[in-house]
């Protein structure tokens, strides 16, 4: 959004004296650092993440977890908003000096925790106060070796933040996309693993990564120079392709979309042929969240209703298929095929999203959100009690549900990660089938309309009501079905599944992703679910269970204030979002009037 | 909420039906306890719930004073929650852990002085001490918050600082989790005098200086809202931010004193916390933050009596209920639908009035 605030400075007046530094900002930015590497340290990551290598012997994710902050405060702390007519000042020595004094800052509380953790012992309330750490951090030699290095390390680290300042455009792209991508491919590694195994590229995988973990060091300079070169030869051709594909009169753009779609159907049938059990077990994972995100963001994307207790809905698809298909069941057990129990699911979904929509559909937004928590918890409450376990089993749960058969054809059930994937990616296409059609229809319409404005969406004749809970509807049906694939997958429910834990990261994807947009939701939920992995279920870097929740938070507030629109926003979303600095932007432009013109560049640019 | 006059569909047929519904169950129940305890044999209690067995007085009071008692402290905790909708607008999700940190910080120095043996010594300084500490961890904890993560979004749509304080909420569970590590960590023992009855009353000592604490902070909070300078910008920037700018009132700092007051009270709930059950967790923040926004909605939010009186009512019926409406109706295992009645009187009170019990006040554009 603000790429084209920042491109076109008109004015740039000489660079600033090297010594002619705002020192209060940047003494609160070292100190910023400095709270940052001793909270990191002492919430465990290093010393946790150190098993994890990324480039063997050199870098393990537990260093890295240190590392990252001195370079991005380094470069923060001269990063400034160059707004459209002002004046900015040239890059130089100025940025290298400011990056690296907040690094030394930094390194200096980072050598102050090392100094405590030799003399006193905090242990008792801090658990990660110990040897251990201490170990970690000065390499295991001498105190004072380890203050040095890291106030070395740090300030390096904070130059080289303020250098992506000063280096030319193409370098400092292809330097940063060279480093992030042997994080990435260090970080997939066991996914690589699996997908080498299936297309017979063992060698490969071999030669460019330990057998103990880890990229080995040739490997991970072949995977930097692969990136950095796409960067410098491959990116324009990709941005020329680009072009050519928004420059495409309408009709031969459907033809392209459509050839991508079959392109991209043929690849999610086909894949995962090729992939393990882990990896299947991980993509089964990620569809069973990117089903339930999909229907969250009919709810809250299109619909502008912040429904914190869609995990009920979740609940009702799961419980429902098994109590109608496990011979387990307490109660009620008429053990039916699960096809059949899906037809009930629906249903019941439907009058589920009914009974909690209706009360809360006339109160604020806000009341809104904590009553369908409320709702979410109720629900689960009910279903652990005893009074409802000769339904539900109570805490026991139910057990031994059978698996989907599939008219025949297939038997899903957990065992068969493969099966569930499909299952899975078959219900995700309706989902994204149906939003695609809603969001473009009437209905889509008068929910985005209620999400603008509730009164002027009343007063230009759309029956608010039924549409916020036409929302609630289609929101809990999509969710039943991903709770009776669950269900089927698993084997059997416990009310643990269905905390208000799984509602908030459900809420994290799609606000991540980008809020009403359908490319969004489905990167968001790869990304977070794929990679850090979904409330009970590990994802690629299984390491970071223990800290993933922890990040999501940090995430969801982080993008709230930086981004509210999300990573792939949506067009309209984000114009509402950030009404003020597009007029601001046309203002300075001398065309406030033609606003239209200009969001249909945007538009353009992004849909 | 919509106008009066609004044509009546459907949903609000339904809505019609679902509040004589709640209505006549309680009823209901509440008959069939009143009629069981007069009579064991009363044919209506009978009729609903053959195996309802009454309650003795004595557990009738037990029941009433616990409830009061965490009922006291919700009422601090929703304290918080009814200040900063009442100035800014927006629900903070995060209070309830602002209060979980007014707990932790309250367990850790508790029992720093417990090793160190003022705990037994001279208990009263002791947790005085303690209770020092965690207003002030509990202070900073909301001013920071409100530095860090709810000033940049001033003047934004309602629903983002609502989700921006979820995402506070669990970055403080998790840091507590990792810094401090998961589960369960207990306070010292309480002296005796605390733990036993007091004989003319009856009463656990440690519920009547909940109690007693809890009143000495509403009383305090009540002065300095109403009696003082900084109170009465609190009130001025509640009513119209703009206005109480033009009147000469430093707005970012009454918000920063909101929300510092709001700690300091979810502090001092957190002790009792720590006093009532011993124990403290990660997640004790979050049931406690949301029944406690609950008590600011039931006695209308933005009220800071209401809030008291909501948390006192909130407290006292979800420890009444389930024997005076679940139990007699039938419902088995009724102690563990304690938390839903929490939410069950949340909904209640919104669909039946939801200005609250006592009436929001609220500015204008709030109450939209």
């Amino acid at each position: 959004m603000t790429a084209h605030l920042e491109s076109q400075a008109s004015e740039v007046i000489p660079a600033r004296g090297v010594l002619d530094q705002d020192w209060r900002k940047l003494s609160r930015y070292g100190a910023l650092l400095a709270l940052g590497l001793v909270f990191v340290s002492l919430i465990g990551m290093p010393v946790k993440l150190d098993s994890r290598v990324v480039v063997e012997p050199y870098v393990s994710m537990g260093y890295l977890s240190l590392l990252w902050l001195p370079a991005l405060l380094g470069y923060t702390v001269s990063a400034e908003k160059v707004l459209e007519g002002m004046a900015s000042h040239a890059r130089g020595a100025h940025e290298l000096v400011a990056g690296a004094v907040v690094g030394l800052i930094g390194g200096a509380g980072l050598a102050l925790l090392i100094w405590g953790l030799d003399t006193r012992d905090l242990s008792d309330p801090l658990v990660n106060w110990g040897d251990n750490l201490l170990g970690l951090l000065t390499f295991n030699e001498t105190v004072g070796y380890g203050m040095l290095v890291w106030l070395g390390i740090s300030a390096g680290l904070g130059l080289l933040g303020g250098l992506l300042h000063v280096l030319p455009r193409t370098a400092m792209r292809a330097g940063l996309t060279a480093l992030i991508a042997v994080f990435l491919v260090s970080a997939l590694e066991s996914a690589l693993d699996d997908i080498s195994e299936g297309f017979r590229l063992e060698w490969l995988f071999e030669w460019l990564f330990e057998a103990r973990g880890g990229l080995t060091p040739k490997g991970a300079v072949a995977v930097a120079v692969v990136a950095a070169g796409y960067v410098v030869f491959g990116r324009n051709r990709a941005k020329a392709v680009r072009q050519r594909y928004d420059a495409m009169p309408t009709v031969e753009r459907t033809r392209a979309n459509a050839a991508l779609l079959v392109l991209t159907g043929v690849a999610i049938v086909v894949l995962p042929m090729f992939l393990g059990k882990l990896t299947n077990e991980l993509l089964a994972n990620v569809g069973l969240f990117l089903l339930l995100a999909l229907g969250l963001n009919i709810v809250v994307g299109l619909a502008g209703i912040l429904d914190l207790g869609y995990v009920a809905f979740f609940a009702v698809g799961g419980y429902t298929t098994a109590i109608l298909t496990s011979p387990n069941s307490p109660g009620i057990s008429p053990e039916l095929p699960w096809l059949l129990a899906l037809i009930v699911v629906i249903g019941m979904a439907t009058l589920a999203g009914l009974f909690i929509g209706a009360p809360v559909i006339r109160m604020r937004g806000d009341y809104l959100a904590i009553v369908t928590l409320g709702f979410g918890e109720i629900i689960r409450l009910t279903v652990r009690s005893d009074w409802a376990s000769g339904l539900t089993g109570g805490a026991q749960g139910i057990t031994g549900i059978p698996g989907a058969d599939i008219l025949g054809v297939a038997d899903v059930r957990g065992i068969d990660p493969q099966a569930v994937f499909y299952l899975v990616a078959f219900f995700c296409a309706i989902a994204i089938y149906v939003s695609w059609r809603l969001e473009r229809s009437r209905l889509g319409r008068a929910w985005m309309a209620v999400r603008e404005d509730e009164s002027v969406a009343e007063a230009m004749g759309i029956n608010t009501v039924n549409a916020k809970l036409m929302a609630f509807v289609v929101g809990a049906i999509l969710a039943s079905f991903s709770g009776a694939i669950f269900a089927a997958k698993v084997g059997s429910v416990f009310e643990s599944s269905f905390k208000i834990l799984v509602s908030i990261v459900i809420l994290v994807v799609v606000i991540v992703g980008g809020m009403g947009r359908i490319a969004g939701v489905i990167a968001g939920a790869v990304v977070l679910i794929g990679v850090l992995g979904g409330p009970n279920q590990p994802g690629l870097l299984a390491e970071f269970s223990e800290f993933k929740l922890l990040i999501y938070g940090a995430l969801l507030v982080w993008m709230m204030l930086k981004r509210p629109e999300g990573l792939i926003p949506n067009v309209r979303r984000s114009r509402e979002l950030h009404q003020e600095e597009f007029l601001q932007d046309a203002w300075l432009r001398g065309q406030t009037d033609d606003d239209e013109e200009h969001n249909t560049t945007q538009g353009g640019a992004t849909a | 909420m919509r106008a009066r006059h609004a044509p009546r569909t459907r949903v609000d047929w339904f809505l019609t039906f679902l509040r004589l519904a709640l209505t006549a169950l309680v009823t209901v129940g509440l008959l069939a306890f009143i009629g069981q305890q007069i009579d064991p044999d009363n044919f209506f209690a009978r009729a609903v719930n053959d195996d309802a067995s009454r309650l003795s007085w004595e557990s009738i009071k037990d029941l009433v004073v616990s409830g009061l008692s965490q009922g006291a402290m919700y009422g601090l905790i929703a304290l918080g929650y009814s200040m900063v909708y009442g100035v800014l607008g927006f629900i903070n999700f995060a209070h309830g852990e602002v209060f979980m940190v007014g707990a932790m910080t309250g367990m850790i120095t508790s029992n720093k002085l417990a090793d160190g043996g003022l705990w037994e010594s001279n208990f009263v300084l002791a947790i005085l001490i303690a209770i020092i500490v965690s207003v002030l961890c509990s202070t900073m904890t909301a001013v920071v918050m409100e530095r860090v993560a709810y000033r940049p979004l001033r003047g934004s749509p309602r629903l983002i600082p609502l989700i921006t304080s979820i995402g506070v909420s669990f970055f403080i569970q998790y840091t507590s989790a990792l810094l401090l590590g998961p589960g369960a960590k207990s306070y010292p023992q309480l002296p005796d005098w605390l733990r036993d009855d007091i004989s003319w009353l009856g009463i656990e000592g440690k519920k009547i200086v909940v109690l007693v604490v809890a009143a000495v902070s509403m009383a305090g909070l009540w002065y300095l809202v109403e009696r003082t300078k900084t109170g009465k910008a609190m009130r001025a920037v509640a009513e119209d931010k703009e206005i109480a700018s033009l009147m000469g009132i430093d707005v970012d700092r009454t918000i920063v004193t909101t929300f510092a007051v709001g700690g300091a009270m979810a502090g001092v709930a957190g002790i009792l916390w720590g006093i009532l059950f011993g124990s403290v967790t990660e997640f004790t923040g979050f049931l406690p933050g949301i029944k406690a926004f609950s008590a600011a909605v039931v006695g209308g939010i933005g009220n800071l009596g209401g809030a008291m009186a909501g948390g006192l009512t909130l407290g006292s019926s979800e420890s009444l209920a389930p024997q005076m409406v679940l139990e007699p109706l039938g419902v088995t295992g009724h102690t563990q639908l304690k938390d839903a009645v929490a939410f069950l009187v949340l909904i209640f009170v919104l669909l039946v009035k939801p200005t609250g019990l006592f009436g929001e006040r609220l500015s204008s554009e709030d109450r939209a």
